[in-house]
């Protein structure tokens, strides 16, 4: 049924037909919605799970790795300073290897205060052992959390799962989603059966202390299970695709990339914009196309290297800084281009809440076509729309 | 023991309760109660971390479970009556 | 595309009349996104909220800079902001005033409707004279005043939004679209 919300009441209802059980949160804007919408549906009973109004993001990632170790299915949102506060927790989950399924509807992190979107608190996380799928629109949203429990449940993958919807940009835009039927989740994702559940009937002990002789094998595990998790998402999508009649196009989306003389990667709700600006350019004639980079761990390494055989000329947009270098998915994808004779620029940009419009982007590809015509890249590092006087913006 | 990758279980658990692990061998000092400052308020099998205070039934005197007891001292300094001291262990 | 573009003040309704008009445009098949300006929110600050309107999935994720139509729930907001800023010359603006055209030093060219919401408003004893709740009624108003969404699915989707009085809601929005006929 199609239903007007937001993407926070997209991945609440995700929440309520994957049949979490366990439900542990701590509000943050602007991820609360989907705490409150969770809230709501536990009272109202139209979701049978456990609510926990925990004491701090800390202690709800801690509450879930705990409910998950007995075999519920669990669920929690955050954002910011409150991903950031996880840190540790976020960590533990990995090596104790729950399934815990978690949007985060992204933000900046202070100081100073700034409560507005961009993509800095998950990327500073990307090296946590979470699975991270950024999200387009809010039918993503609900979609992604399905499919996120098919993936980290898996038993060869048992990894948790972070599902980025953009803070404000999707979290709070009203749009169209279409809910899908109980039984058609239900077909979809079969229940949560944990390997070793802890019972009273079968002792046995979670978080011990793993000795310098197998910690190396351990760690490797987590690897491997990442992966893994390339092929078990795609099968995850397919699957989806065969139930629910939608589909994201994979690790790496590629829109309009096959003639394309060059190419934007971009992450996110700004990957929609991106790919109407395509349109509107091919329209003239500037054969451009959108990558839209939707798994970010693991790294769709591969996909991206396929991408600069088809394309020489590569942008990538970042919504977040690493500072004393460029951004994040620009260095992850000038490695996966490595050896190959792309010309490659970063732009980064959409920082605070600052709108990431139609125009940054048609400038973005003419810049780009730019470069694609002369093979020279004037600066490798480009903040886009900066106020700094130079007239370029 | 595991002796190769492919026996490690696919997390990192142990099919083994913590009963089984004897962690009285970490202990230096011991708590000893003196049954006759003992009033029996039982703060001290509240307070042990490691559930290491025995009370079989009601009105009986805490004993200590020596094969768990890691000889932290929570119970002698909790207790109300100083009825527990930490002596030190000898070989 | 139709861009639609509300001014109002916190607690008038803007955002839920963004949500209102988007889910009356998907009631007739169409699709639809709304979103407020992500400002600081507090009661009486000045707020905008907008509207996407298409007859295919909307992908822009990005802010409304040359509406179609401007809605205005607070005409005292002219006097501080420029609501028709960016709005493109064939748009309609919507203002809730009573007032005349001249005395609010509308220039001429733009296609102007004026109608008295808040006094609808507080004839169905929406809200309070110093805090009308104006959304349903200007909606009302909307549906008559720019064809792209008819009053039926205005209505329907107001029944669908309003967590309280929704007869008095559903009456305001049928007052305004009368008191407009013939326009």
């Amino acid at each position: 049924m199609i239903e007007m919300m937001t993407a926070n009441y997209a991945a609440a209802h995700g929440a309520r037909l994957a049949r979490a059980d366990v439900v542990a949160v701590y509000p943050i804007t602007p991820q609360t919605s989907i705490s409150e919408k969770c809230a709501e549906m536990v009272e109202k009973g139209e979701m049978d799970a456990k609510f926990m109004m925990m004491e701090s993001e800390h202690s709800a990632m801690s509450a879930l790795i705990g409910a998950s170790y007995v075999g519920a299915r669990t669920f929690t949102a955050t954002s910011s300073h409150g991903l950031a506060l996880m840190h540790e927790m976020l960590m533990w989950a990995v090596g104790a290897r729950r399934p815990i399924v978690m949007p985060v509807a992204a933000r900046t992190i202070g100081g100073p205060w700034n409560i507005w979107g961009e993509h800095q608190d998950v990327i500073t996380e990307r090296d946590v052992g979470w699975l991270q799928i950024f999200c387009e629109n809010n039918q993503e949203v609900l979609d992604t959390v399905l499919m996120a429990y098919r993936v980290a449940e898996d038993p060869e993958v048992m990894l948790p799962v972070m599902v980025i919807e953009d803070g404000f940009i999707l979290s709070h835009t009203v749009d169209s989603v279409d809910v899908p039927d109980q039984e058609a989740v239900d077909r979809y994702l079969p229940p949560f059966r944990p390997e070793h559940p802890v019972s009273i009937e079968r002792p046995m002990r979670h978080g011990g202390v793993v000795m310098p002789d197998w910690w190396t094998e351990f760690r490797h595990r987590i690897y491997l299970s990442q992966e893994v998790a390339r092929t078990k998402l795609l099968e995850a999508e397919e699957a989806f695709q065969k139930e629910f009649g939608r589909s994201y196009g994979g690790m790496m989306e590629l829109y309009r990339c096959d003639d394309a003389d060059a190419v934007l990667v971009v992450a996110g709700s700004a990957a929609g914009t991106a790919k109407e600006v395509a349109d509107k350019l091919r329209e003239e004639g500037k054969k451009v196309g959108v990558a839209k980079l939707r798994v970010f761990r693991p790294f769709p390494a591969q996909e991206v290297h396929h991408l600069g055989k088809k394309v020489r000329t590569v942008g990538v947009f970042d919504r977040s800084y690493t500072f004393g270098d460029g951004g994040a998915m620009f260095n992850e994808v000038r490695s996966a281009l490595h050896g190959q004779r792309n010309n490659m620029k970063n732009y980064i940009g959409g920082l605070g809440g600052r709108d990431v419009t139609v125009k940054n982007i048609e400038w973005i590809f003419e810049d780009l076509l730019k470069i694609a015509s002369s093979g020279k890249v004037d600066r490798t590092v480009e903040w886009v729309a900066l106020k700094d006087g130079s007239g370029r913006w | 023991m595991h002796r190769t990758y492919k026996d490690l279980p696919s997390e990192p658990v142990a099919m083994q309760s913590t009963e089984d692990i004897i962690t009285g061998t970490w202990r230096s000092i011991r708590p000893v109660v003196n049954e006759d400052k003992c009033i029996r308020c039982y703060m001290c099998w509240k307070y042990c971390p490691d559930m290491s205070i025995i009370v079989e039934k009601e009105g009986d005197y805490p004993t200590v479970d020596l094969d768990h007891c890691k000889g932290c001292g929570i119970c002698s300094n909790e207790c109300p009556r100083g009825a527990i001291k930490m002596q030190r262990e000898v070989l | 595309m139709l861009e639609v573009r509300f001014h109002g003040r916190g607690g008038q309704g803007a955002v839920v009349a963004s949500e209102i008009l988007a889910k009356a445009a998907v009631r007739e098949g169409k699709y639809a996104s709304a979103f407020p300006f992500f400002g600081v929110e507090r009661r009486g600050a000045p707020v905008m909220a907008f509207c996407r309107i298409d007859n295919r999935p909307i992908r822009i994720h990005a802010g409304i800079y040359d509406p179609d139509h401007v809605v205005v729930l607070d005409p005292a907001l002219m006097g501080m902001i420029d609501v028709t800023e960016g709005q493109k010359e064939d748009g309609t603006l919507l203002i809730n005033t009573s007032h005349t055209r001249e005395e609010l030093n509308i220039p001429n060219g733009r296609r102007t409707v004026l109608v008295d919401a808040t006094a609808i408003a507080l004839r169905r004893g929406l809200g309070s004279a110093t805090a009308p709740i104006v959304n349903t009624a200007i909606l009302g108003a909307f549906a008559r005043a720019c064809p792209e969404v008819g009053i039926d699915s205005i209505l329907e989707s107001i029944k669908d939004s309003v967590p309280a009085k929704r007869e008095q809601n559903l009456a305001a929005a049928q007052d305004a679209y009368k008191q407009l006929e013939g326009l």
